[in-house]
């Protein structure tokens, strides 16, 4: 079995649409959460979520190009662009053919599908553009970054909803880890702030409409973000071996289903995928310093998920930094395990957690230390990113602070 | 619509939804006491919300508050539909 390190990182989000901003808004905290200006907003009961209002495609892409790439697909290969940048591993010069491109996406080409529809239906269009199916299906985001990198390795996208990255980051870690790729470009994208996701969102009763305060007593309900977070994962040998800044190693990853019900989160399934991400990891719960939550701001999640560490961790629960970035960009499901990996990875490197904001009043189901609202310096050692999705499907990733 | 109509309609769309015996619906009878989860409550108020073209103010994140009992959802019908009227 080969040591799995991470040697690049990417990110579009709310808060910052390259690395260095993105980890300087979360250690300031700040909220990229705010009114909708994307779309239009009058049929819409909740009006906030955390958009990527300044990202330009024309920035990145060429017009021509453009055409055939979904929001989420944008998304994926500028996030993916910066990560293999920054790890400045050969591609170009044959480990291309071995790298695998593994990427979370809850539903794919979201505005495609809307867009399309509704010329469909409302304006009673007789055809629909002929990118309309290359454009909304769910592995265009992968397919996307393997022809902008010529990444050529085992390519596909997983959805398991808001756990989707995590499990795409789980399944590209084994794939290095036992050798079957030399290196893997992973993480999510999604990009569903369209009126029919808002409607769908809405309809589901979990949206809150003023701000996202996961672990506070006064939490009303989740926002919805947008975005997309990319890895490059290497062998530790690979990437010692051509002198790599080496960011994080990936030590474990545990996952499991509830079997129990389509959307209520349940302990025993998220407590055992964390107990799984530590056995993998050959880490005791005294081991960990930072888990960055899964914390929705649900009232269901988030007491779960508390009773669910407090399950994993026995006694060692109350020593953890616990914190939601969530309350920051927002609820990115299918991206959002990947983004909060970066943030992890970051908060580790530079011992720095960031905090939970919007966090104003305890609440005694939630009585482990979320980092209300300022972040903190802390070496950590290692630490866990949660993701608990609907349809009880759950991942949790261990990370440990590379010292050589 | 007089109010014990309205309670009718509103505990035949709540059978409709679950699986529990009528009877049972009592206007005193707890949610969770007749096992109806907070995704049956969201898909019962979306189907209150259709039959009486009203929009029920409701959080399934703070349901616990809102809806305890079968009357309280009466309840919360009732006073959308009245404040419409007024």
């Amino acid at each position: 079995m080969k040591r799995v390190v991470v040697t690049g990182l990417g990110v579009v989000s709310p808060i910052g649409q390259t690395i260095p901003v993105f980890w300087s808004s979360l250690q300031e905290g700040r909220c990229g959460i705010g009114p909708i200006t994307g779309i239009p907003t009058e049929r819409l009961g909740v009006k906030i979520a955390a958009e990527i209002a300044s990202f330009r495609p024309t920035d990145h892409f060429e017009p021509r190009r453009l055409g055939m790439l979904d929001r989420v697909s944008q998304f994926a290969v500028v996030a993916a662009r910066e990560a293999v940048r920054q790890s400045g591993a050969p591609f170009a010069d044959g480990l291309g053919e071995r790298t695998a491109t593994i990427v979370g996406s809850g539903v794919g080409g979201m505005s495609t599908l809307d867009d399309s529809f509704h010329k469909l239906y409302a304006e009673n269009a007789a055809r629909v553009h002929p990118f309309t199916i290359p454009r909304l299906m769910a592995n265009a985001p992968a397919s996307h970054i393997t022809m902008d990198l010529r990444l050529t390795g085992p390519t596909f996208v997983i959805a398991s909803a808001c756990a989707s990255a995590t499990h795409a980051i789980g399944q590209a870690f084994q794939m290095v880890r036992t050798g079957m790729v030399e290196a893997a470009v992973a993480g999510g994208a999604e990009a569903c702030i369209t009126i029919g996701g808002m409607k769908g969102w809405e309809a589901m009763r979990v949206l809150s409409n003023e701000a996202c305060r996961p672990f506070s007593r006064n939490r009303n309900g989740l926002s919805l973000g947008e975005g997309a977070a990319m890895l490059v994962l290497e062998s530790l040998e690979a990437a010692r071996a051509r002198g790599a800044e080496i960011l994080a190693e990936i030590v474990g990853c545990g996952m499991s289903a509830d079997a129990r019900d389509i959307t209520a989160p349940d302990v025993g399934g998220a407590a055992r995928a964390i107990t799984g991400a530590l056995a993998d990891a050959g880490l005791a719960p005294d081991d960990i310093d930072y888990i960055n939550a899964h914390g929705t701001g649900t009232t269901a999640n988030d007491q779960t998920e508390t009773a669910a560490i407090r399950k994993a961790f026995g006694a060692s629960a109350d020593r953890l930094a616990v914190s939601s970035s969530k309350s920051m960009f927002g609820h990115a499901l299918g991206a959002a395990g990947a983004l909060e990996l970066a943030a992890t990875v970051l908060a580790l490197r530079h011992g720095v957690v960031p905090p939970t904001i919007n966090y104003t009043d305890p609440d005694p189901l939630c009585d482990l230390d979320y980092v209300p609202n300022q972040a903190r310096q802390q070496t950590i050692r290692a630490a866990l990113s949660n993701s608990f999705a609907f349809g009880g499907l759950n991942a949790v990733l261990a990370v440990k602070r590379f010292d050589g | 619509m007089g109010m014990a109509e309205l309670a009718e309609a509103v505990i035949d769309i709540i059978a409709a939804k679950t699986s529990v015996d009528r009877a049972k619906l009592e206007p005193t009878a707890r949610l969770a006491d007749l096992e109806i989860a907070s995704l049956d409550v969201v898909e019962i108020v979306f189907a209150l919300e259709e039959k009486f073209d009203i929009q029920i103010p409701f959080n399934a994140n703070t349901s616990q508050v809102e809806f305890e009992t079968v009357g309280d959802v009466i309840k919360a019908v009732q006073k959308v539909i009245d404040e419409k009227a007024a």
